[in-house]
C-alpha cells in the first residue's frame, strides 16, 4: 500500500488524471446526460458519432497537437513558445493560399499545400529556435516577436481577405471521412501522438531533450549538442503548428488571421503545465500534456453545457486552473505528504523511519 | 552608490575605474535610440513630429501602458513575469463605469474601487507566486483570464460613463505654459496633457526612487540576479517577491482608472494586448526577463520608442494596421538581438563568444554549468 502510494504520488500523471476524474465526477452528479453518445446522420448522409465526449475529443485535437511541440520546447529550453497560435495562423494562410491558387482541389493538391504550410511553419519556428538556442534569448521574449507580428504576416499572405474554402476533401479532413463515424481531427491527433511517441521511444531524442533541459552543461560534456537538440524541438513544434493550423482551417472552412486559434497559446501552455511538465524545463510528460489539453477542453465544454456565456468562460476557467495548480504546487504537496507520513509513523513506530523526501 | 551599482548587474571588480553597468548601458542605448529616432522623424517627416502636442499625445494616449509597465518592471527585475496588467485595467474600467452609472457612485468611491481591485489581484497573485511557489506565468495568466472573463459577467455591452463629476475630472486638461503650436488660422494653441499623465510620471519617479534608494528595491535586484545567494545573504525572498506582485497589481488598478479617464468607457476590448506591449516596452528599455537587470527610466523610453515607431510607420504612408505590428516585431527583434550580443560580449570579454558553439570547429574546453 505504502509502495503503491509512493509510486502514485511520484508519478507526473497524478495531477492531470485526478483533475480529469474530478471533472468527470462533477459532470456525473450534474447531469448524467452529459456522457450520452448518439449516432446521428450528418448532412452528407453518413452516420456519425455525436455527443459531448466526442466534441471534447474533437475540440481538444488542435490544442493537443500543439501541446506536443510545446512540451518538447518547454522541456529543453526552460521556457515557452507563445507564438504557436500566430504561427498556426500563418500556416493556415499558406495552406489556403496554395489551395486557392491551384484551381481544382484534389488529394495531392491538399498534400502539397500541407507540405508548403509545414515548410513555412518550420522556417518560422526555426527563426524562434535560432534566437533561443544560438543567441540564448529567453524563449518567451524571443517568441514575443512572432507573437506580435505573426498574425499580421498571416494577414499579408492572403492580402487582408478572409477567403472561404469549401470542398468535400477538406470537409472530410475537418469533419468526418465518409463511412468512418469518428471525427478525423481525433484520428489525426492519435496518429500524430503515436508517431511522436514512437520517435521518442526508439530514438534518444526524448532522453537528450530532458538532459538538455535539466543541465545544459552536463549534456554538453556528455557529447550532446544542446543547440541541435533545441533546434530539433522547434522543428517538431513547427510541424505540429502547421498540422493544427491546417486542421482548424479545414474545420471552419475559412481562414481568419485574427481569430484562428485565438488565445490557443495560453491554453497550450496551461495544458503542458497541468500535464505535469515543469515550466522550468527538465523532465517532460507527453501523455500528461495530451490529458491536460483534454482537461481544458472538457472544462470549456462543461461550462458551455452549464449555459455559461462564451465570453465569461474564461473567468471560470481561470478559477479552476488556479485550484488545479494550487493543489499541485510543491507547498501543498509537501503538506499533504507530511500529514500522510506522520500518520504512517504513528502506525509503525518500530519499523525503519521513512526516508526524508529529496 | 558603488554597492548599488554592483547589485544592479555591474560586472566590475575594479573599484577605481568602474565600467558602466549592464543596466545603465542598456538604458543608454534605448534613450539614444529614442532621441535618434525622434530626431530623424522630425527632420524627415516634419509636420506632426514638430508639433509638441503630438509628442505629448504619446503620453496622453499611453499613460495607462506606462503605469502597467512600471509595475511589470519591478516584477521583471525580481525575475518574474506579470501578464495580468491589461486584463485588470479593462476590468477596472468596466467596474468603475457600472458603479458610477448604475449605483450612483462618487468619483472618490470609484477611485477606491479601482485601487481595491488592483490590490486584490496583486494580493492573490503575490501569495500564489511567492508563498506557494507556483510559476508566475501560470498565475498571472489565470489572473488575466479571470479579469477578462469577469468583465463580461459585470456587463456584456460596452458602457460609457456620463456622471457629471466624473466627466468634469475626465475633461480636465493641464496646460503647459510656453509650449504649444499654431493652428490653421494662425492662433496659438497651448499644449495640453491629461491628469493621467501626471499620475504616470509620478509613478515612474516613485518606482525609480524605490529601485534606486530603498532596501526593497535593492532586494529586488538581488533576488532577480540570484535568488539563492540572496536567500543566503538574509534577504526575505518570499516577502520581496510578494510585494513586487502586490505593487504590480496596485499599479494595474491605477492604470485602469487612468484608462477610464482617457476614454470614459468600459469595454471588454479595452487595453487589448497591453500586457504584451508592456513587456515589449520593458525589453526595449533594457530590462531582462531573467531578472536582476533593468531600470524604470529605460522602460519609459522603451514605451516612447515603441509608440514613436508606430507613428513613424503611419507618417510614412503605411497606414494598414499590419505594418505597425510587423515593425513592432522587427524593432523588438533588433533590441533583443542587440542586448543578447552586448551581454555576451561583456560576459566573456571577447568577440569570439559571438560565434555560436556549433560553428567552431575545435574541441570545446569550457562549458557552462
Amino acid at each position: 500500500m505504502n509502495k503503491l502510494w509512493k509510486k502514485l504520488t511520484g508519478s507526473q500523471l497524478v495531477i492531470p488524471l485526478f483533475s480529469l476524474l474530478l471533472i468527470i465526477i462533477f459532470n456525473l452528479f450534474r447531469d448524467i446526460e452529459f456522457f450520452s453518445i448518439s449516432i446521428v446522420t450528418n448532412n452528407q448522409g453518413y452516420p456519425v458519432l455525436s455527443g459531448n465526449l466526442i466534441s471534447i475529443l474533437n475540440g481538444a485535437s488542435a490544442i493537443a497537437i500543439l501541446s506536443i511541440g510545446m512540451t518538447l520546447i518547454t522541456s529543453c529550453c526552460k521556457g515557452q513558445d507563445i507564438s504557436v497560435a500566430a504561427m498556426a495562423a500563418i500556416a493556415g494562410s499558406v495552406f489556403v493560399r496554395v489551395l486557392r491558387s491551384s484551381g481544382a482541389i484534389t488529394i495531392p493538391v491538399v498534400l502539397v499545400a500541407y507540405l508548403y504550410s509545414c515548410l513555412v511553419a518550420v522556417l518560422f519556428s526555426l527563426f524562434n529556435g535560432i534566437l533561443v538556442a544560438v543567441f540564448r534569448i529567453q524563449p518567451m521574449i524571443a517568441t514575443l516577436i512572432l507573437f506580435s507580428a505573426g498574425r499580421s504576416i498571416a494577414y499579408w499572405i492572403n492580402g487582408g481577405a478572409t477567403p472561404t474554402i469549401s470542398d468535400p476533401i477538406l470537409a472530410s479532413i475537418g469533419g468526418f471521412i465518409p463511412g468512418i463515424p469518428i471525427p478525423t481531427p481525433i484520428i489525426i491527433m492519435i496518429i500524430f501522438l503515436v508517431l511522436i511517441s514512437l520517435v521518442l521511444r526508439f530514438t534518444t531524442l526524448g532522453l537528450y531533450t530532458q538532459v538538455v533541459g535539466i543541465n545544459e552543461g552536463t549534456a554538453h560534456l556528455n557529447g550532446i549538442n544542446p543547440v541541435l537538440v533545441k533546434l530539433l524541438a522547434f522543428i517538431i513544434s513547427g510541424v505540429c503548428v502547421a498540422t493544427a493550423g491546417c486542421i482548424t482551417v479545414c474545420r471552419i472552412g475559412l481562414i481568419n488571421h485574427e481569430t484562428l486559434l485565438l488565445d490557443a497559446e495560453m491554453d497550450v501552455i496551461l495544458a503542458v503545465a497541468i500535464g505535469g511538465t515543469s515550466l522550468g524545463g527538465g523532465k517532460f510528460n507527453l501523455f500528461g500534456s495530451i490529458i491536460g489539453a483534454h482537461i481544458i477542453q472538457a472544462l470549456t465544454v462543461t461550462l458551455y453545457a452549464m449555459k455559461v456565456p462564451s465570453a465569461a468562460v474564461k473567468a471560470y476557467k481561470a478559477v479552476i486552473i488556479i485550484i488545479i495548480v494550487v493543489i499541485s504546487s510543491p507547498f501543498v504537496k509537501e503538506t499533504v505528504i507530511n500529514i500522510f507520513r506522520k500518520a504512517a509513523r504513528k502506525r509503525i513506530k518500530n519499523e525503519i523511519p521513512v526516508k526524508a523526501a529529496s | 552608490m558603488k554597492k548599488d551599482r554592483n547589485l544592479s548587474g555591474g560586472t566590475s571588480l575594479n573599484r577605481g575605474r568602474e565600467p558602466i553597468s549592464n543596466t545603465n548601458l542598456l538604458m543608454a542605448i534605448t534613450v539614444c535610440t529614442f532621441f535618434g529616432m525622434y530626431g530623424i522623424a522630425m527632420a524627415v517627416w516634419k509636420g506632426g513630429f514638430l508639433n509638441p502636442q503630438q509628442f505629448l499625445d504619446l503620453f496622453n494616449n499611453n499613460a495607462f501602458l506606462l503605469i502597467i509597465a512600471c509595475g511589470l518592471n519591478m516584477v521583471m527585475i525580481s525575475g518574474g513575469i506579470d501578464i495580468s496588467g491589461g486584463g485588470i485595467t479593462a476590468l477596472v474600467t468596466m467596474v468603475c463605469v457600472v458603479y458610477l452609472e448604475d449605483h450612483g457612485g462618487t468619483v472618490l468611491g470609484s477611485i477606491l474601487i479601482a485601487l481595491g481591485i488592483g490590490l486584490a489581484f496583486g494580493l492573490v497573485q503575490g501569495i500564489l507566486v511567492a508563498y506557494l511557489d507556483i510559476q508566475p506565468f501560470i498565475v498571472t495568466l489565470a489572473g488575466m483570464f479571470f479579469a477578462r472573463g469577469m468583465i463580461t459577467i459585470v456587463s456584456i455591452a460596452p458602457r460609457t460613463a456620463s456622471q457629471e463629476a466624473f466627466l468634469k475630472l475626465k475633461q480636465t486638461r493641464i496646460t503647459l505654459p510656453g509650449i504649444g503650436y499654431y493652428g490653421k488660422t494662425g492662433n496659438f494653441i497651448p499644449a495640453q496633457i491629461e491628469p493621467g499623465v501626471i499620475v504616470a510620471i509620478a509613478i515612474v519617479i516613485i518606482v525609480a526612487i524605490i529601485l534606486k534608494w530603498t532596501r526593497f528595491g535593492r532586494n529586488l535586484y538581488a533576488i532577480g540576479g540570484n535568488s539563492q545567494s540572496a536567500l543566503t545573504l538574509g534577504i526575505n525572498v518570499r516577502k520581496t517577491k510578494f510585494f513586487a506582485y502586490l505593487l504590480a497589481g496596485l499599479f494595474s488598478g491605477i492604470s485602469g482608472y487612468v484608462y477610464l479617464l482617457h476614454t470614459g468607457a468600459g469595454d471588454a476590448a479595452n487595453a487589448a494586448q497591453a500586457e504584451m506591449q508592456a513587456i515589449a516596452s520593458n525589453i526595449i528599455g533594457g530590462t531582462l526577463l531573467t531578472g536582476g537587470v533593468g531600470n524604470v527610466i529605460g522602460t519609459l523610453f522603451g514605451m516612447l520608442s515603441l509608440k514613436t515607431i508606430t507613428n513613424i510607420v503611419i507618417a510614412s504612408g503605411l497606414t494598414k494596421p499590419y505594418y505597425q505590428s510587423i515593425t513592432t516585431g522587427l524593432m523588438l527583434c533588433f533590441f533583443i538581438l542587440l542586448q543578447s550580443v552586448i551581454l555576451a560580449v561583456r560576459e566573456r570579454r571577447s568577440a569570439k563568444s559571438l560565434i555560436p558553439e556549433w560553428m567552431k570547429f575545435k574541441r570545446h574546453e569550457k562549458c557552462e554549468s
